[in-house]
């Protein structure tokens, strides 16, 4: 998948991917996109919450060799 | 859509204590919540410029998972609470937690507002210089102002 961001998470825990991920689609442009990944599994739900609270879509998830690679479109 | 609101009362001051409300503030405020957090009793030990005196102790504290386990004539030992601090910095280190400055500065960045229960700086005869810059002081009062309307209220 094309994007326009990206940012590693992996080795933070809980909450710095979500907190990580506020902070980098702060400066992007809406419709953007920001690839995201992290290895700690609490990750994948939280994401999911983070999207459904903020209203910026989660395009895919997906989990490559216990790490965890997100897309998220800015809004 | 109107905004969320969340208000935490932050009243301990040890380590373990002082991660739920500076994990709660800074991930509400991601979400788009407004946070504010009253800092009163030992939780204003959490607003010093420097947090190199937050510490946890083993003793009364059972359910702390010990690498041995650990009698309480033990525990009481002069150093023990050092060595269990520095213990528990390196495990929250290790397994990629903030530490409580890097929480405490994303909260800040984030527009949570700190409230420093001024009635226990008195008590306490703290000295406002050693307190970051960043907070506000006020009462109980104050603080029902925002919290009375808040979707979100919490007691730590």
């Amino acid at each position: 998948m094309d994007f326009d961001k990206e940012f590693d998470a992996s080795g933070l825990s809980c909450p710095l991917p979500i907190l990580k991920t506020k902070k980098a689609l702060s400066d992007m442009a809406s419709g953007q996109v920001l690839k995201m990944i992290a290895t700690d599994c609490g990750a994948v739900k939280d994401m999911q919450a983070f999207s459904d609270q903020t209203g910026n879509p989660l395009l895919s998830t997906a989990e490559e060799g216990g790490k965890y690679i997100f897309f998220m479109k800015k809004k | 859509m109107t905004t969320k609101k969340m208000a935490i009362i932050a009243t301990k001051g040890t380590l373990d204590m002082a991660y739920p409300p500076f994990i709660l503030a800074s991930t509400a405020a991601a979400l788009g919540y407004e946070v504010q957090v009253f800092f009163t009793f030992y939780g204003l030990q959490l607003l010093r410029k420097d947090l190199s005196n937050v510490m946890i102790s083993p003793l009364a504290n059972p359910a702390m998972p010990m690498p041995v386990p650990m009698p309480v004539m033990v525990q009481m030992l002069p150093g023990m609470e050092s060595m269990a601090t520095m213990m528990m910095k390196q495990k929250l280190k290790k397994h990629g937690v903030a530490s409580l400055e890097e929480l405490r500065s994303l909260c800040l960045e984030a527009d949570v507002k700190f409230i420093a229960c001024q009635m226990t700086v008195d008590l306490f005869e703290f000295d406002k210089s050693e307190f970051i810059e960043q907070c506000e002081y006020g009462g109980a009062a104050m603080f029902m102002g925002f919290a009375g309307d808040t979707d979100i209220c919490l007691f730590v």
